[in-house]
């Protein structure tokens, strides 16, 4: 069931795609904004100059967490990309999230700290939303386990319509895009300046961006197991995805952290629960 | 590899510009002459950050704040003192409270002067600077091998 | 056979020596003593009993029940006469009403009914003594010195340590002999030992508080301890040869016999395990001392309420009343969570952690499948392993910082760096993979999915879930801070101290680590005896458990390169020039300090708030359980 192959062929090759997905998504908002923008090479232009920078920490235990951040998303996405059971992946995700919340708080900065506190809020917002997408992705097609999730012929999106909008909305949540890119952004924010990130600069902050490339790709993988059915249906549903989010992204102002909690929890107990309440029911039986 | 050239990040600080260079900062960012195109982004943090550009004069009120931002930043790094405040003081240099421009405190490596600077002067004052930034790359490199 | 009589009255002896010694140095040895007879003997239990399964003792000694009987009513008129004495009519009445009823079987039943297999051990069995005799026994160590200390900050508390620790012992006792018994009548007469105990410890500073908070967990033990009086003058009254009083007949005979003293018992559980509306007593409890708190509020006493319904769980399985009960665990579990977020006391927080997990066994055994009843027995070891970990560490924290609120323990790694660790893994083990908690966690969801009314479980795990990491990340947050002042204050932490703090947090990894042993030696063994069928993580997946486990335990060594490389310059602070202690000079010139709080969202997780929510509706389903029995008596 697990395939080492596909993972290491997604540790190899995920910071390539990631990267790629991150000077795609520049690229388009610069041009929803009337801009030429940065080459879509941008992103590992980025990366490749932090490593260039001087190696800079409020303390040295900030890179053990980082590592740990990095280290932990890449196994949550080689899990995934292994066939590995989904809600471990989902764990594991945790996991590696409360790595990045803690660099951000052994800083004792007052931005990282608020910062860190708000990723936690979206962590809370958009957590049962995703544990119940693993749920309803079980419930249509039998498995938790990823590789059985995306062989499955069934049409899983059309069983499972609320669960994709729960999902995507906290995709929003997750990919950290306005209206709930509370923590942290790729813009400057004045009143955190940034957020979880101030603290980390250059390695450590290079480390920060593969691991959101790595992360991505997971994300887009998740949405993948919604058309398994279909593989080509799949990668349109991916692209359209990303670009509804890279839409709202440009569309919509941030939002408080009180609203970040009821969009999560909202499409939760709302789409989620009701969408699988009905698959119970008539599929089950129960 | 000199990739700072391709993505240098900024922090812009006003010092106690009248906002008219800060403007013209601000305008560098918007469609028309979209700096994002050389990968630059106003970070707004010092710790991100490859090049401080500031705008208007030196007092004893933001001294130690001009210092305190360029000492958080990491190397290597450089100064843009954008607009005639940041480079002498400008007209305010007389002022009972101005001690002058911008290398009064901290070390400039650029100086864009105009009242208020243009857009192309500052985007052009930046690009210069970036020469600077992979010399001090290049020495800062130098310098670990030594040490190493 | 010996082994278990011994594990019951060794502790017994212990503790009349204990009370009659004043010596504060020969306390000290004999504890530790005893505590390594008590772990040797609970381990010896282990390596000779695990391969025999369910094995049934008849006890040699005839007038046992007799004993207990004269015990019991020695304990009623102790707390009539406590009742008497601090004025608390409802509890004197609760004495009363238990002891008429246990009057009436002796008279009744007493004389004639007499179960023959008396003890028992089986594969939980055998999980519980390890848990009492090795969590116990260090706990004990830790009190020692911990009462030392707490003497030496509370000079205006009388000092009563021989009765803090024959209490102490005779718990344990209490514990090995509930968790040991087949014979209905002898478990109630434990019971009644750990509720007299808890009392006892949670009034030991007499302080007004402390004597009110103990009357309220005896009023609510009492309730339950009732309804199983109830369960057995039923049982009594049902079959007249006492048949049904050995716990194996019982939960052989079927649900239809035994949904009605099983729904009885339960509610008895639900009581010491403080489920929602019982939930004050246990937060109250945490005016007592803290190795008190971990011993007997979260890692032993209060799983004897878990422990029972988990042995009823084939019963439970399937029926309304189950369902009822399950649901009273799934909502305290939420709530509780939910309320934890709001608390800074630190020794509150744990608290209502613990009430929280706890009511996630309880959903568990509610529901009652193989796969749930296996991440239930999970949920105990896992849980009593760590919380007593992260109370003992929080009770050292008290007296080394003066404060057991969360908000004053930032740069607790800086301050208290081993303790700081320690308490990091202890809260790894709640809440994060690949840790022990969350395998449960995990192992609840994919069975509640195909649970009977599933879904609603599985929403109540998702937000529980969610709602947990938060409360727990932003303390573990709070404690790693590295602040750039502060000093190292770890040299005063006693040597025994570390010994049993060292020890509790390398069975919190080994726990995880040891896992699928302990699963298919012991967890699977037991679910397979009672269901016929049993529950595993699948292989692959354990394999990346214990990969991920290894990954843990090797990246802190990267640490070891991170001292050479790299510049540390102090956190932005807007660009204000800030002194190592955080000041820096505001508007107008005035100094302020830099300091950092915690979110609490009292305005949605507020205790007040929640209760109001989860009382009701707890009573409500509790009810419904009633009416279920009802019906089935009809």
């Amino acid at each position: 069931m697990i395939s080492v192959l596909t993972a290491v062929l997604y540790l190899l090759l995920a910071p390539i795609a990631g990267g790629f997905i991150a000077g795609i998504d520049r690229k388009l908002t610069a041009r929803m904004q009337g801009r030429v923008g940065p080459p879509v090479l941008q992103p590992f232009y980025d990366v490749a100059k932090l490593f260039e920078k001087e190696d800079v920490t409020v303390t040295p235990s900030q890179n053990f967490y980082i590592l740990s951040y990095l280290v932990f998303m890449a196994v949550t996405g080689a899990i995934f990309f292994a066939g590995g059971d989904l809600l471990l992946v989902l764990f594991a995700f945790t996991l590696a999230h409360v790595f990045i919340v803690l660099g951000a708080y052994a800083a004792y900065s007052p931005y990282s700290y608020v910062g860190a506190e708000r990723e936690l809020i979206t962590l809370m917002a958009y957590e049962p939303m995703i544990i119940l997408t693993a749920v309803g992705l079980y419930l249509v097609t039998g498995s938790f386990y990823v590789s059985e999730i995306a062989a499955s012929e069934v049409p899983a999106a059309l069983y499972l319509p609320g669960v994709l909008i729960g999902f995507l909305t906290v995709l929003t949540i997750k990919l950290r895009k306005s209206p709930f890119d509370i923590s942290t952004s790729h813009h400057a924010h004045q009143e955190l300046v940034k957020g979880l990130t101030t603290e980390f600069s250059g390695p450590t902050l290079a480390k920060i961006e593969i691991a959101h490339w790595y992360e991505t790709v997971v994300l887009l993988g998740i949405v993948y197991l919604f058309f398994g059915f279909n593989p080509l249906l799949a990668l349109v549903a991916i692209a359209v995805t990303y670009f509804l989010e890279v839409f709202i992204d440009n569309t919509f102002s941030r939002m408080k952290w009180q609203w970040t909690m009821k969009e999560g929890w909202g499409v939760a107990v709302t789409l989620g629960f009701i969408n699988l309440a009905v698959l119970y029911y008539f599929y089950l039986g129960v | 590899m000199a990739y700072l050239k391709k993505s240098p990040w900024l922090i812009h600080y006003d010092a106690s510009s009248c906002n008219g260079c800060d403007i013209e900062v601000l305008a560098c960012l918007t469609p028309l002459y979209d700096v994002e195109r050389f990968g630059i982004i106003n970070t707004g943090n010092p710790k991100h950050a490859d090049v401080f550009v500031i705008t208007g004069s030196i007092n004893d009120l933001n001294r130690e704040v001009v210092k305190n931002i360029y000492e958080q930043m990491p190397n290597p790094k450089v100064v843009v003192a954008v607009g005639i405040c940041a480079c002498s003081g400008g007209v305010f240099a007389e002022c009972y409270n101005v001690s002058g421009g911008v290398d009064q405190v901290i070390p400039v490596d650029v100086y864009v002067p105009g009242c208020a600077a243009r857009p192309e002067s500052i985007i052009d004052g930046i690009v210069k600077a970036l020469g600077i930034l992979e010399e001090k790359r290049a020495k800062m490199t130098e310098m670990e091998a030594v040490h190493a | 056979m010996y082994d278990l009589i011994f594990l019951i009255l060794f502790p017994c002896i212990i503790a009349f020596i204990l009370l009659l010694l004043n010596n504060n140095r020969i306390r000290h040895a004999i504890v530790a003593l005893a505590a390594l007879v008590i772990s040797a003997g609970s381990i010896y239990l282990l390596v000779s009993s695990f391969t025999q399964g369910t094995v049934y003792y008849a006890f040699p000694f005839e007038p046992t029940s007799l004993v207990m009987f004269a015990l019991e009513m020695g304990i009623a008129l102790l707390l009539l006469y406590l009742g008497v004495r601090f004025k608390q009519p409802v509890a004197v009445l609760l004495v009363l009403v238990q002891t008429v009823m246990m009057i009436y079987y002796e008279i009744t039943w007493g004389m004639t009914v007499e179960p023959e297999m008396n003890l028992f051990i089986d594969q939980f069995s055998i999980i519980m003594a390890l848990l009492i005799g090795i969590i116990g026994s260090l706990i004990a160590v830790f009190a020692t010195s911990y009462m030392d200390t707490y003497h030496s900050h509370h000079h205006e508390v009388r000092d009563r340590r021989r009765m803090f620790f024959f209490v102490i012992f005779v718990f344990l006792a209490a514990m090995f002999g509930l968790v040991f018994s087949n014979n209905i009548p002898w478990i109630f007469f434990f019971w009644e030992v750990t509720t007299l105990s808890s009392f006892l410890l949670i009034g030991y500073s007499e302080t007004e508080e402390a004597t009110n908070n103990a009357f309220l967990a005896l009023k609510m033990n009492l309730l339950g301890g009732i309804a199983f009086a109830g369960a057995i003058l039923y049982l009594a009254s049902v079959d007249p040869s006492g048949g049904l009083l050995e716990l194996d007949a019982l939960l052989a005979s079927g649900q239809a016999a035994a949904i009605i003293p099983a729904v009885l018992i339960c509610f008895a559980g639900l009581t010491k395990s403080a489920q929602m509306p019982f939930s004050a007593w246990l937060v109250g409890a945490m005016v007592a001392p803290t190795p008190v708190s971990a011993l007997l509020h979260s890692s032993t006493m209060v799983k004897a309420g878990v422990y029972i319904i988990v042995r009823f769980a084939p019963v439970l399985a399937g029926s309304l009343a189950g369902i009822s009960i399950a649901l009273v665990g799934a909502v305290t579990f939420l709530l509780a969570s939910g309320i934890a977020i709001s608390q800074s006391n630190a020794k509150k927080v744990l608290a209502y952690s613990t009430i929280a997990n706890l009511g996630l066994i309880v959903a568990c055994a509610g529901v009652g499948t193989p796969q749930l009843v296996w991440a239930a027995i999970f949920l105990i070891i896992f849980h009593a392993v760590a919380k007593s970990l992260l109370f003992l560490c929080v009770g050292t924290v008290e007296h080394r910082v003066g404060s057991r609120d969360i908000e004053d323990m930032d740069g607790l790694i800086v301050r208290l760096p081993k303790i700081a660790a320690m308490m990091f893994i202890g809260m790894a083990g709640m809440f994060l993979a690949p840790f022990g908690m969350l395998i449960s966690k995990w192992a609840a969801i994919e069975a509640f999915v195909v649970a009977p009314f599933g879904l609603i479980f599985v929403m109540i795990l998702a937000f529980g879930g969610a709602v947990t990491v938060f409360f727990w990340a932003k303390w573990m947050g709070k404690i790693i801070e590295v602040t750039p002042f502060g000093e190292n204050i770890e040299d005063t932490v006693s040597t025994g101290k570390w010994v049993v703090l060292g020890s509790l947090t390398a069975m919190t990894v080994l726990a995880a680590l040891l896992f699928p042993l302990i699963s298919s030696y012991l967890v699977e063994p037991y679910v397979l005896g009672i269901f016929g069928e049993t529950a595993r993580l699948a292989q692959d997946n354990v394999i990346i458990m214990v990969l991920m486990i290894a990954l843990l335990l090797v990246l802190p060594l990267s640490y070891l390169s991170y001292r050479k490389q790299g510049r540390t310059m102090p956190a932005y602070m807007g660009g204000r020039p800030t002194t190592p202690d955080m000041k820096f000079l505001g508007s107008l010139g005035m100094e302020r300090e830099m300091t950092t709080r915690n979110y609490y969202f009292a305005e949605y997780f507020g205790e007040a708030k929640l209760l109001k929510v989860g009382n009701p509706l707890c009573i409500l389903l509790i009810l419904a359980a009633v009416a279920a029995i009802v019906g089935v008596a009809l």
